[in-house]
């Protein structure tokens, strides 16, 4: 369904991606791995058309997206659910408001039927009671809850998760994944998951690829991880 | 003895001197292209941002309630402060104009000065310089703590484009709310210059108001409020293209956003002055 192939990317002089080449299947969720600074949110990025390739390819269902025209792209991110690893709520507007803005501007539903579908979209990922506060009166946990339920709200196709559980304490962390993982039972989406939280987040998906200086290190199942005798993947895995 | 040391230390060094200038000039020729090229990019995204914003002025949907909500920020919020600056300009130029005439025995024509001075000329630039201050600044901040927050990414990702939901409500904000200030700026201007003239320096209200309705003719109205609705695009063209791209030309977090609220108004200012000349040599 994703086809990353030999993506290149520099800033300033400084190569941040070295030729990346992978492939996501439909349905299945993948966690890209890395240390900081490795390229895993531009990787995000660019599969979400936010940023254009200096060389290589990112191609969705064989539509590329830094060639795609305005609508073919727009049609793209119909289908498309980012969560940002800030949430990236909209400030002035509450919880409710911030998760109802995509269906009362895309969609045709009248004001009740939004107004029942945000509320169980809000009591899916645990914030009932909290619709009317803003972004700031909430702890980081249920800004990436709200995040999330916005992101869900109009049943995507494909999800992206920018460091879901960055700056949250382990417990809160480990809430946010099971979450994830609960929407991708209940939803089927097909999930990419930017993540330096392993081994928690191989409990949850199918593959995972580790970046290490602009280049894929390793490419497997979380067993196959699990399993790994390399220096790097070790160093990772145990913290 | 000491002479000698002397030329020999500079022999010495005259190689290192030539290497160091032949390194430095194209060095400084590099830099100074590096800065032109620059430069023009950015004049050029300028261009590009501002041709974009009125494509997605003249092509619906337009976002109504945000515009109304642009009209009451930048419009009604303004009000006292115009009308405040308004007055006190006007009150100034009964004082210095009366003093100015009356040397030359000419004092009925106080009215004529104060409405001419404020419709065609302090008007428009003073009421588009305190929105600038007052607005314009506050559009670039909150534009720029959205691009760096990532909130017009998640706009993009949604499918929505960004320039609907923030920049053209403000252009069409800035063109309805700019000439209606300055109306409002005008009208207690010239209240205010009776207020000294009439009131203060004995004027009477009949010359005032009658030699201004005699000498201010229609086109020195349109002049203004022409003034005026080029000043608004400026206002809203300048401060949501800095406040849009302030992560990317002014630097990142919140120094950057702090860089593109003080360039927005900088460069409004500068802007609405330069524009004023070429308005006014043009309609002269």
């Amino acid at each position: 369904m994703i086809k990353i192939e030999d993506l290149q990317k520099s800033f300033d002089g400084h190569d941040v991606l070295k030729g990346i080449s992978f492939e996501v299947g439909k349905g299945e969720v993948f966690a890209l791995v890395g240390g900081s600074g490795g390229g895993k949110s531009v990787l995000l990025k660019h599969v979400a058309g936010l940023m254009k390739p200096d060389r290589g390819s990112v191609t969705v269902d064989g539509m590329e997206i830094a060639t795609a025209g305005q609508e073919a792209l727009q049609a793209f991110r119909e289908r498309l659910g980012f969560l940002f690893q800030g949430g990236a709520l909209f400030d002035s507007l509450s919880v409710f408001e911030n998760v109802a803005f995509p269906l009362k501007e895309k969609s045709k539903l009248s004001r009740n039927v939004i107004r029942e579908k945000v509320l169980m979209e809000l009591e899916n990922v645990g914030l009932s009671g909290s619709e009317h506060r803003y972004p700031s009166q909430i702890s980081g946990g249920m800004v990436k809850r709200a995040a999330l339920a916005r992101a869900l709200v109009e049943d995507p196709e494909i999800m992206l998760f920018d460091e879901p559980t960055t700056g949250l304490d382990p417990v809160t962390g480990q809430s946010i994944l099971n979450l994830i993982d609960s929407c991708h039972q209940r939803l089927s989406f097909t999930g990419i998951i930017v993540t330096h939280e392993i081994p928690k987040v191989f409990a949850i998906v199918d593959r995972v690829v580790m970046l290490h200086e602009g280049r894929v290190r390793a490419e497997g199942t979380p067993v196959d991880f699990s399993k790994s005798r390399d220096p790097v993947i070790q160093a990772f895995l145990s913290g | 003895m000491k002479r000698i040391s002397t030329k020999v230390g500079a022999k010495n060094l005259s190689p290192l001197h030539n290497a160091g200038f032949a390194a430095f000039f194209p060095m400084l020729i590099r830099k100074l292209g590096f800065l032109t090229l620059e430069y023009v990019r950015r004049m050029g995204a300028m261009g590009v941002f501002f041709l974009k914003t009125l494509l997605y002025t003249f092509i619906p949907p337009l976002k109504i309630y945000r515009c109304l909500k642009q009209i009451q920020f930048i419009g009604f919020q303004s009000i006292l402060l115009i009308a405040l600056t308004g007055g006190f300009s006007g009150m100034v130029l009964g004082f210095q104009g009366f003093y100015s005439l009356s040397r030359f025995g000419s004092d009925a024509f106080l009215g004529p000065m104060v409405g001419l001075a404020l419709i065609k000329e302090l008007g428009p630039v003073i009421a588009a310089l305190m929105v600038t201050g007052r607005a314009g600044s506050a559009i670039a901040a909150e534009i720029g703590i959205m691009r760096i927050s990532e909130q017009i990414d998640a706009l993009e990702l949604m499918g929505l484009n960004p320039y609907r939901y923030l920049v053209v409500p403000n252009l069409i904000a800035a063109m309805i709310c700019l000439p209606l200030l300055t109306a409002l700026f005008d009208v207690v201007g010239i209240f205010g210059g009776y207020l000294i003239g009439g009131k203060l320096l004995g004027v009477g209200a009949g010359t005032y108001f009658g030699e201004m309705a005699h000498y201010v003719e229609m086109k020195d109205v349109l002049e203004g409020i022409y003034k005026s609705l080029s000043f608004g695009v400026i206002i809203a063209w300048v401060c949501c293209f800095k406040g849009y791209y302030s992560g990317i030309y002014t630097g990142f977090g919140s120094e950057g956003v702090s860089k593109a609220t003080t360039q927005a108004v900088v460069l409004s200012s500068v802007l609405i002055l330069v524009w004023d000349y070429f308005m006014t040599s043009i309609l002269f």
